[in-house]
């Protein structure tokens, strides 16, 4: 069924949302965000993603709603266009063509044909604001060059740009001046501190600014955690500023509120600090939002309030400094240690997540399932402090257990290292602490591994140290008369004429354990601790080490630092065969005998036991690919050519450096969007109600005509007489809450009709057709799209808007193919 | 949000004995009193009732002691030969014995002469007991019999020669009056009859049997003989449950506590062992000095007394409970204001939502969650939290090392408080859990107060101490390489032998030392 194209490197998912400050809807229903080359749309009650807007090429830069008609968004790209979107349906309205690169994008009520983008002219640093004229026109794509310069040489960041008191004046900061352009006398005024006239060093550099939506006052915030609020800066001589400090770091983002009573603030502490009244006194806080803030926006509605972290999460947060949903990406703010792992009982992408906590994703619904708090100590945020680090962890038994090590190093010889063995309580549907080791070893510990074999009684850990040591930890029984408990304990040391250990690998069967010290591979007898022998090809130190598995479970692959894959015959202990090749990530498919490696340009899977490379795929990205994972899939897919054979069971994925998660995919693009760009609105759902089976279909069903019509070439599923459920209500309910027999009884008829007219059901779909459509599985979802189309009262464009559907979608999805994504890299 | 996150307080595993509740429950008794007898302590035995006298069989007497009186406060001595197994009746009023001469004799206890003599056994009689209706005495004697005697009329009842071998211990059951068990020589316990005329169950023990005794309930036989304690279940027909092999010399008595959820057993191996009845683990054990041939527990296991060879007879009394603070307590918001709305009932359709239950931080972390970091570390550095728990202290100090304010918390200190300082780092900076950390903040110190050394004496006194103990440290490492560099050619000679690689043990752990401290 699947067809066979070419593989290609596909994205998938973990995409920034912290890129800009998101933006509510004018009702706070939704919050729109900035995603790489899309725009997310997400509930603010369920934090569900409810739109992916996708149609722009390069990077979207800056978004916001439509002053003129709440329910339309702009945003500009990279690419160089404007777009109008209609975010309730998801639907392209309009294509505004600037020509040159947009870099954020300001919208001013009072302007209703004009938007405000930051341009980019020459030199790489040198950014302008500039407005431009939206033409007025029906046609989808426009040219809209018109643009008129109003400020030169601002910064980059869209938050060092902020327009006040109703578009009359425009702020911008830039190093150690603020400048305010007033439109109606055309005049910039220019303010400078006066500290950081003298000093050299000066630590009061702006960073940010935000006006108040209701009088003339600026508040702009500072390197050195200060607050400025300016006023009177209509009179370059007379103005004034007051101060407001709490932080004690650099002010990440300012925002007003609505009605511009309070001011927030928030930057590394991770603290939303609302300063009430503008008065350094009155001051709120939301303390241990987990990671700095980045962004802060506020709802026009004036409940909510949002802030972006540099974890790749916004939390939405009431008028009351109250969090009330987070929604959560895959956390990429820091560097990954423990690589990529696959957690055996959800299968789920485990990997470093907010500091200290390890996170579960889920790759399939692009989510994070949740954070494990490893380190389980307070995070301070600080710069210069030196963090405990999760460096290590490994899934044994089938996911029973989980073993992590984590390690601080102040000073050359001040390590602390700390390795935990976590239990999966089946209760709690969680880890639980079981095993606490402080030093395990005395220098860093460079690999961790569970003996995975089936038939093992007792479960066995092995970690390899830099101290030239390796040690098996073994489970054993801890309980005495007063509890039950089970522990880890150390069970042998192993080591090898003092070189430091680099690898351990257990083989499939758990008989053989292989330990690499730098150039040397030894094999242990696992049940012993016997050291049976010893491989050296004077290579270089041994990188990555695995065993082969099913029918290739006699080799032993190594790569050493100098560029060399050797292959090891366990039976013969000789070396089988070896190659150049300078692979940087190695790992084994569980479900079958291939191992993916990836060298620096090209990725390809082994068969063990030839080396000839099954699979290459070459140029798969810029950068360098640090860590893969072979993620086995639910239901094995059925290629036949050989070079697709080795994604049958498993599907692998990899991340980058600038920690993109890429995988190989067959699929063609569409296929791969489909399931993503699906509408749901599964928000207000009526109650089922006898009268909402019968009545709340018929009114669907008035609205629905035209909708089926597009959807006619549709399988039709005729549902059996006794199942549908508004027959079985009818019959079941108390006549005196039905309504009147005469208003059912057609309805009721038509329905026992069905079953006749099956075969000319195809043909003519008429109100009877649409009835059983109704009846099928997928009603929920389009019923609520009706009705929410009911609610915006928008039931006029109604038509004009399916009509679109399948037309721009077709558009956008030709368009997507040709998406380049030069832009990961650029980040 | 997530909220704070307590200051993680490191654990180190306790060396030596593991503390349960038991090692707490036995170890909570004063030091033994010893009480000079005049020979070998055959026999201790309490009465059940108050004031709780126990009496002593040792060489011909038989001593009454009072629960706290380290003289006798009365004394049998009209024995012509050894006297044996001296046991109060449940009423606590009689007292039986039997003799070297094979005489059985009744006391009173508030008077003198013997009440009644029994006469019949022919050789020494070493078991005697009261039956649980009180008027009647079971005995056992090396004549290889049993004898059943009522008191009364001081008339033999009953006799049993089913044993060939000596009847050295003897019990009778609590419950039944016509039960009771003797155990021989000749390696068997019986039960027997009073209302048959021969044994009802019979067990082989294996060894020559020293002591029997029946559970209250009398479901339960143990016996103890040779190496061994063996537990039998006499209500499946004197099944073995479980053999004991405690001790490593001959088991001679055995004893229950109060509450029946411990067994005591004493050996010659001067060892008392206490076994928990449910899974029948040791979970205790006392040393004395001498082998202890009778042990006996006192109402509510309040006194311990052990017997041994060397006529030492070991009372230990229960510490007294924690005194009640005689400071009248502020008065309490009633029972009733806790249990409002507590004691509701779920209905069907009711949801319950339970109050997140109110996270309690302690002191320091609460002064660490306002980022008063002086205050916390003021707080650790008591005496009661830095000699008590020094792991909180070091722990804190690791903490505000790692959130980088270490160096402003050990700042501005006046004479006093750096020298409570200086005193916490003099006490615990040679222990090697807490080295890491605490040289660390020594350096820290001394980088400090470098300028304004030399203004106080107290804190220079200080600094010399510290200056020593990093001194002796250094020279024990010096020489614990050396002995590590011995030990590592005394392997390596083994290799060649063996020709595999060798286990290498761990090194204890080496200290970083510095010379800034001999600043």
């Amino acid at each position: 069924m699947v067809e066979e194209e070419g593989i290609r490197v596909v994205r998938c998912g973990g995409s920034e949302l912290n890129f800009r400050r998101a933006v509510f809807s004018a009702d706070s229903k939704y919050i729109f965000c900035v995603s790489g080359d899309f725009i997310k749309v997400y509930s603010t009650a369920t934090e569900e993603c409810v739109h992916i807007l996708q149609g722009h090429r390069n990077l979207v830069t800056g978004i916001q709603l439509n002053p003129s008609n709440h329910l339309q968004l702009y945003s500009c790209s990279v690419d160089g266009t404007i777009k109008l979107w209609d975010y309730i349906d998801g639907i392209l309205i309009k294509t505004f063509r600037v020509g040159c690169e947009l870099h954020a994008l300001f919208t001013l009520s009072c302007a209703e044909d004009s938007v405000f983008v930051m341009i980019n002219k020459g030199k790489p640093d040198v950014f302008q604001l500039a407005s431009v004229k939206l033409p007025k026109s029906s046609s989808q794509e426009i040219e809209a060059k018109e643009l008129s310069f109003v400020l030169d040489y601002v910064n980059q960041s869209p938050k060092c740009i902020a327009f006040g008191n109703e578009g009359e004046y425009v702020a911008a900061v830039r190093d150690f001046y603020l400048s305010v352009y007033f439109f109606k006398k055309k005049t910039t005024t220019r303010f400078t501190l006066s500290s950081s006239r003298n000093k050299k060093h000066a630590r009061n550099n702006f960073t940010c600014v935000a006006c108040h939506p209701k009088e003339d006052c600026i508040a702009t915030g500072h390197k050195d955690g200060k607050i400025r609020l300016w006023r009177n800066f209509d009179d370059e001589k007379k103005y004034t500023y007051t101060c407001l400090h709490w932080h004690h770091d650099l002010v990440m983002d300012l925002a007003f509120s609505v009605t511009g009573s309070s001011l927030l603030s928030g930057g590394r502490e991770s603290v939303l600090v609302e300063w009430r009244e503008a008065a350094e006194k009155n001051k709120e806080f939301l303390p241990r939002l987990g990671a700095t803030i980045e962004h802060i926006s506020v709802s026009p509605a004036g409940d909510l309030f949002c802030t972006s972290h540099s974890d790749n999460k916004i939390t939405i947060i009431h008028r009351n400094l109250e969090a009330s949903a987070v929604i959560q990406g895959l956390v990429k703010d820091r560097s990954i240690f423990t690589g990529l792992m696959i957690d055996p009982r959800t299968k789920a992408l485990v990997l470093n997540g907010k500091p200290g906590h390890l996170q579960f994703y889920s790759l399939q619904s692009d989510k994070q399932l949740y954070n494990l708090d490893i380190i389980q100590q307070e995070y301070i945020n600080d710069s210069g402090l030196i963090q405990i680090e999760l460096t290590k962890a490994a899934f044994g038994c089938y996911g029973n257990w989980l073993a992590t090590v984590e390690q601080r190093q102040e000073k050359e010889t001040e390590l602390e290292l700390q390795m935990k063995i976590w239990m999966y309580n089946k209760k709690t549907q969680g880890f639980v602490l079981n095993t606490k080791v402080n030093m395990p070893h005395e220098d860093h510990i460079t690999a961790l591994c569970f003996c995975n074999a089936e038939k093992s009684e007792s479960s066995t850990l092995v970690t390899a140290s830099k101290d030239g040591h390796f040690k098996v930890w073994i489970l054993t029984d801890d309980s005495d008369i007063y509890k039950k408990a089970v522990g880890w304990t150390c069970d042998f040391v192993g080591s090898y004429h003092k070189y430091q250990a680099t690898n351990c690998c257990f083989s499939e069967d758990g008989s053989l354990l292989a330990v690499s010290f730098e150039e040397i591979v030894t094999i242990w007898d696992s049940e012993t601790w016997e050291l049976k022998c010893t491989f050296c090809q004077r290579a270089g130190k041994i990188r990555h080490l695995c065993f082969g598995r099913l029918t290739c479970s006699k080799y032993l692959l190594g790569v050493t630092e100098n560029g060399i894959l050797c292959c090891w015959n366990l039976l013969s202990c000789a070396l089988e065969w070896s190659t150049k090749l300078n692979v940087r990530v190695m790992e084994p498919d569980p479900n079958s005998e291939n191992i993916a490696a990836i060298t620096q340009s090209s990725a390809r899977t082994n068969l063990c036991h030839e080396p000839r490379p099954l699979y290459i795929q070459k140029n798969i990205c810029r950068e360098e690919v640090l860590w893969g994972v072979f993620v086995p899939r639910d239901v094995p897919e059925s290629f036949t050519s050989e070079a697709h054979q080795w994604l049958n069971r498993s599907q692998f994925y990899f991340l980058t450096k600038s920690q993109s998660l890429l995988t190989f995919s067959t699929q063609s693009p569409e296929e791969k969007l489909t399931p993503t760009s699906k509408q749901l609105l599964a928000e207000e759902s009526l109650p089922t109600t006898p009268f909402y089976f019968l009545l709340g279909k018929h009114r669907q069903q008035q609205q629905n005509d035209k909708l089926n019509e597009a959807l006619e070439n549709e399988l039709v599923q005729l549902p059996l007489t006794e199942n549908i459920p508004a027959i079985s209500e009818l019959l079941h309910t108390p006549a005196h809450v039905l309504p009147s027999a005469s208003f059912l009884c057609s309805m009721f008829v038509n329905s026992l009709l069905l079953s006749t007219e099956t075969k000319s059901a195809e043909e003519n779909p008429d109100d009877v057709d649409m009835e059983e459509e109704k009846e099928s599985d997928d009603s929920d979802e389009e019923n609520n799209f009706t009705e929410k189309i009911q609610d915006t009262n928008n039931t006029d464009l109604e038509e004009d808007i399916i009509h679109q559907l399948s037309k721009s979608e077709e558009k956008e999805l030709k368009k997507f193919r040709k998406v380049d994504y030069s832009w990961i890299a650029a980040l | 949000m997530a909220g704070y996150k307590p200051v993680a307080i490191q654990t180190y595993p306790v060396l030596g004995e593991k503390i349960t509740q038991d090692t707490l429950y036995w170890n909570n008794y004063k030091t033994p009193v010893q009480i000079k007898e005049f020979g070998a302590v055959s026999k201790v035995d309490f009465s059940s009732q108050p004031p709780y006298n126990y009496a002593v069989t040792a060489s011909s007497r038989i001593h009454i002691y009072g629960r706290y009186s380290q003289e006798p406060i009365k004394t049998f001595s009209r024995f012509k030969d050894t006297a044996y197994c001296a046991t109060f009746r449940q009423d606590g009023r009689l007292l039986v014995a039997g003799s070297e001469d094979g005489g059985v004799q009744l006391f009173d206890i508030s008077g003198r002469a013997p009440l009644r003599q029994f006469e019949g056994h022919t050789k020494a009689v070493h078991s005697v007991d009261f039956t649980a209706d009180k008027y009647h005495v079971v005995s056992g004697a090396d004549d290889y019999t049993v004898k059943l005697w009522d008191i009364p009329n001081s008339q033999e009842i009953l006799t049993f020669k089913e044993h060939s071998d000596y009847v050295r211990c003897g019990c009778a059951s609590k419950l039944n009056p016509d039960l009771f068990v003797t155990g021989s020589y000749d390696h068997t316990v019986k039960m027997f009859d009073a209302r048959t005329n021969q044994s009802v169950i019979s067990v082989e023990h294996g060894q020559p049997v020293e002591s029997v005794l029946l559970f209250p309930s009398g479901g339960l036989l143990v016996s103890a003989g040779g190496r061994y304690v063996k537990v039998w279940d006499m209500l499946k027909g004197g099944q073995l449950l479980v053999s004991l092999k405690n001790h490593h010399k001959t088991v001679t008595c055995l004893c229950l506590s109060s509450s029946g959820q411990r067994l005591l057993s004493g050996s010659l191996d001067r060892k008392v062992k206490v076994y928990s009845t449910t899974s029948y683990k040791v979970v205790h054990s006392f040393d004395y000095t001498a082998s202890i041939l009778s042990l006996a527990l006192a109402h509510e296991d309040e006194t311990i007394v052990v017997g041994m060879t060397n006529g030492i007879l070991s009372v230990k009394h229960r510490k007294s409970e924690a005194k009640k603070d005689l400071v009248p307590r502020r008065r309490r918001p009633a029972y009733r204001t806790f249990i409002k709305g507590k004691n509701y009932m779920k209905q069907q359709d009711d949801i319950l939502i339970n109050r997140p239950s109110k996270k309690h931080l302690e002191l320091y972390d609460r002064d660490l969650k306002n980022f008063r970091i002086s205050k916390a570390l003021d707080r650790v550095l008591e005496p009661t939290c830095s000699i008590k728990t020094p792991e909180v202290t070091v722990s804190i100090i690791k903490e505000l090392n790692r959130r980088g304010v270490l160096a402003n918390a050990l700042a501005g200190r006046d004479e006093k408080e750096i020298s409570r300082v200086l005193n916490f780092l003099i006490r615990n900076l040679s222990q090697p859990r807490f080295a890491p950390v605490l040289i660390n903040a020594a350096e820290i110190i001394i980088d400090i107060y470098l300028p304004v050394i030399g203004q106080s004496p107290v804190v220079d006194k200080k600094f010399l101490v510290l200056q020593g103990l990093v001194e002796k440290e250094i020279d024990y490492q010096r020489e614990l390489l050396e002995t590590l560099g011995m030990m590592d050619m005394l392997f390596a000679t083994m290799t060649r032998k063996e020709s595999t690689s060798v286990l290498q043990h761990n090194t204890s752990d080496e200290f970083l030392e510095n010379n800034k401290i001999e600043s």
